[in-house]
């Protein structure tokens, strides 16, 4: 078969942009750039698509024929559809050959800020795919599912005990899905009280999800500037705060990785106005075994499953973003919550104040299991070392770096570290450049761009999954890149070289997207 | 930095310029710099209102999504339709074609209260120091 568009094999021999950088240490062997030997280019399925060519053989027909105009009329298409015509063989080796190109934490180190990019233990997928839990039917009668319901118990107990919060729901689908049940609970706290109230304030260095949240639960967002150390300020926040206000937003540690302080401080200024406290609970990684949020004033808080405790992170598929309340939001927890009578598990859907449902049927099961079993293997004691061992890499890192990359803000880092490429502004070459070039030396890109608040950051969250020889090939590569900064921008500014697309054009991608031919 | 000398700007990077009782309104040469390639915009329609220091549109640039706040209340008399099709246009010509919205003022008072182009350069320097 003739592949069309294949130029990758000679362009291999051809690169002038091989990076020079070696490693410190010669017996790490890990870097899996994909760039270098037998790599193809791959035509759409519909460009490799052969007239007449099928990938199934059907039998005779043995019954009379059928004309399908005779039972649908007009509603019979007049053409065949446009679908390729390929071959068994074309389609299993178009996605292959596809998925040979994804990038996952099962290949390397992926360290993207406030992603939580972490290894997931493989013993979690065995678990989940063991037949008492895969074959479960969501209709089955409870008593047939016990082991399942004391799971969902179970982990909302955990949750309850590792956030410091009085009660739990499993049910939400994502981290923003947590959010908006989050907020709509605080919208019926309010709403039973009388007033739903119309504003919602959110400091600058918060979650991007959390205005989005808000304005769906139709609040007003008011943004509070955080103060030059990248602290919550507490007296910004008693200058915004008024009875209209139903709930501060915080995300704690904030998006540059640093623990809010003043997180009491600002809670009891937010309560004593009757509004109520979110915790973004995105980087609970850093905070695990350590702090528990409803100590300190926070009243609804949603767990990211995939951050936190090592659930895949869906690429689209299921997720799980469970939400943690203080006990004034108890009454309004989404239906059904899950009971537990001497050694019986039962469902409960009668609450008359709860928000209802939102969810179908015991959210995404699979999900919470694979969670249930991180915590259940890493114990009490694991979860305590899976905080500390984040931050110390994120430190690490981060001392590593520190002067070779501007620091914009020089506070205490918990989970991940954010620089800026100020410094390297200077030779004309920006973050996304040194983006683009990470991939030269086979590391997946940090998260760039992000969090707004500081211009061309670089955000880098190593997690606790990295070991230090990992982290110093990282490093050494970020090192280099910042030296060629300065001797050879050139090589920075058309960076990738290696990889198997280039720079992609992404503002034309953006501006003239073509969806359909 | 391009900062032309008749116009007046916010602190959140957009420009005014006054003809009469009507203000055109855009964004600066800083911020489209900053924001990088624009791929979006998204603005109110004609004879809609804007209130001073309130949100009125978005620009989406390939890095962030950024509000624009109205530099002076009032109506909406001219939208740069233009835009939606080509706002590519906005990095090219920010202080030309690029413009946003005409609005006829509520209170032309309100344009006082906005920086001139010295005290804008200023501005900017201090931020980006």
């Amino acid at each position: 078969m003739e592949r069309r568009n294949s130029k990758s094999l000679s362009d291999t021999n051809q690169r002038t942009n091989e990076p020079t950088y070696q490693r410190t240490d010669s017996s790490y062997q890990r870097t899996a750039c994909g760039a270098t030997g037998l790599v193809l280019e791959e035509p759409t399925l519909f460009e490799q698509s052969v007239p007449g060519r099928r990938g199934i053989s059907l039998p005779a027909i043995d019954v009379p024929a059928f004309n399908p105009c005779e039972a649908f009329g007009d509603l019979v298409r007049d053409k065949a559809p446009e679908l390729p015509e390929l071959a068994e063989s074309d389609v299993a080796r178009h996605f292959t050959r596809l998925s040979t190109r994804n990038f996952s934490k099962d290949l390397g180190f992926y360290p993207l800020g406030s992603c939580t990019m972490k290894y997931n233990p493989k013993i979690a997928n065995k678990v989940a795919a063991m037949p008492g839990f895969a074959d479960t039917h969501p209709f089955q009668p409870l008593s047939s599912v016990q082991g399942n319901l004391r799971i969902c118990y179970e982990l909302e107990r955990w949750l309850c005990e590792i956030t410091g919060m009085n009660a739990a729901t499993l049910w939400p689908a994502a981290g923003s899905h947590g959010e908006l049940t989050g907020m709509l609970m605080i919208r019926a706290y309010h709403t039973a009280r009388g007033n739903p109230r119309s504003k919602v304030l959110i400091p600058d260095s918060a979650h991007g999800t959390n205005p989005a949240s808000a304005v769906t639960c139709h609040y007003d967002v008011v943004t509070v500037q955080s103060g030059p150390d990248g602290l919550l300020d507490p007296k910004a926040v008693a200058e915004a705060m008024d009875k209209e206000v139903a709930a501060i937003m915080i995300t704690n540690p904030n998006t540059l990785g640093v623990y809010e302080e003043n997180f009491k401080a600002v809670a009891d200024i937010v309560h004593a106005k009757g509004g109520l406290v979110y915790c973004d609970g995105a980087n609970l990684n850093a905070l695990m075994g350590f702090v528990k949020p409803g100590e300190i004033g926070a009243d609804a808080m949603h767990i990211n499953l995939h951050k936190t405790f090592g659930t895949p992170h869906g690429g689209g598929g299921p997720g799980a973003g469970p939400v943690a309340v203080s006990r004034a939001l108890e009454p309004y927890l989404p239906m059904p919550r899950i009971a537990k009578n001497g050694d019986n598990y039962t469902t409960i859907s009668d609450k008359p104040e709860s928000i209802g449902r939102i969810n179908t049927f015991f959210g995404n099961f699979g999900v919470l299991l694979r969670a249930y079993v991180y915590i259940r293997e890493l114990g009490a004691e694991g979860l305590v070392g899976v905080t500390k061992m984040a931050t110390l890499n994120a430190n690490y890192v981060k001392a590593r770096l520190k002067d070779a990359y501007d620091l914009p803000y020089s506070r205490p880092s918990l989970h991940e570290c954010v620089f800026s490429d100020k410094r390297q502004n200077a030779y004309g070459v920006k973050t996304l450049d040194i983006a683009k070039r990470l991939m030269d030396y086979g590391c997946h890109p940090p998260t760039i761009y992000f969090p707004l608040i500081v211009h061309g950051s670089i955000m880098i969250e190593p997690t606790e999954t990295e070991c230090k020889e990992l982290l110093d090939e990282f490093c050494d590569a970020m090192l280099t890149i910042a030296s060629e900064c300065e001797k050879t921008p050139e090589l920075v500014k058309n960076a990738p070289s290696r990889p198997f697309r280039r720079r992609l054009d992404e503002a034309k991608a953006a501006r003239d997207a073509v969806l359909k031919e | 930095m391009n900062a032309p000398d008749d116009l007046r700007y916010t602190k959140e990077h957009e420009w005014v310029k006054v003809e009469g009782n009507v203000a055109t309104i855009g964004i600066t040469d800083h911020a489209q710099s900053q924001l990088g390639d624009i791929v979006y915009v998204e603005f109110p329609g004609q004879g809609e209102t804007v209130t001073k220091s309130d949100s009125f549109g978005v620009v989406e640039s390939v890095k962030a999504v950024s509000d624009c706040y109205a530099p002076v209340s009032g109506k909406v008399v001219e939208v740069n339709d233009s835009l939606t099709d080509s706002p590519e246009t906005l990095n090219e010509d920010c202080y030309g074609e690029g413009w946003l919205l005409r609005v006829e003022m509520s209170d032309p008072a309100e344009i006082e209260d906005l920086m001139d182009q010295k005290q804008y350069i200023a501005f900017v320097a201090e931020e980006t120091a």
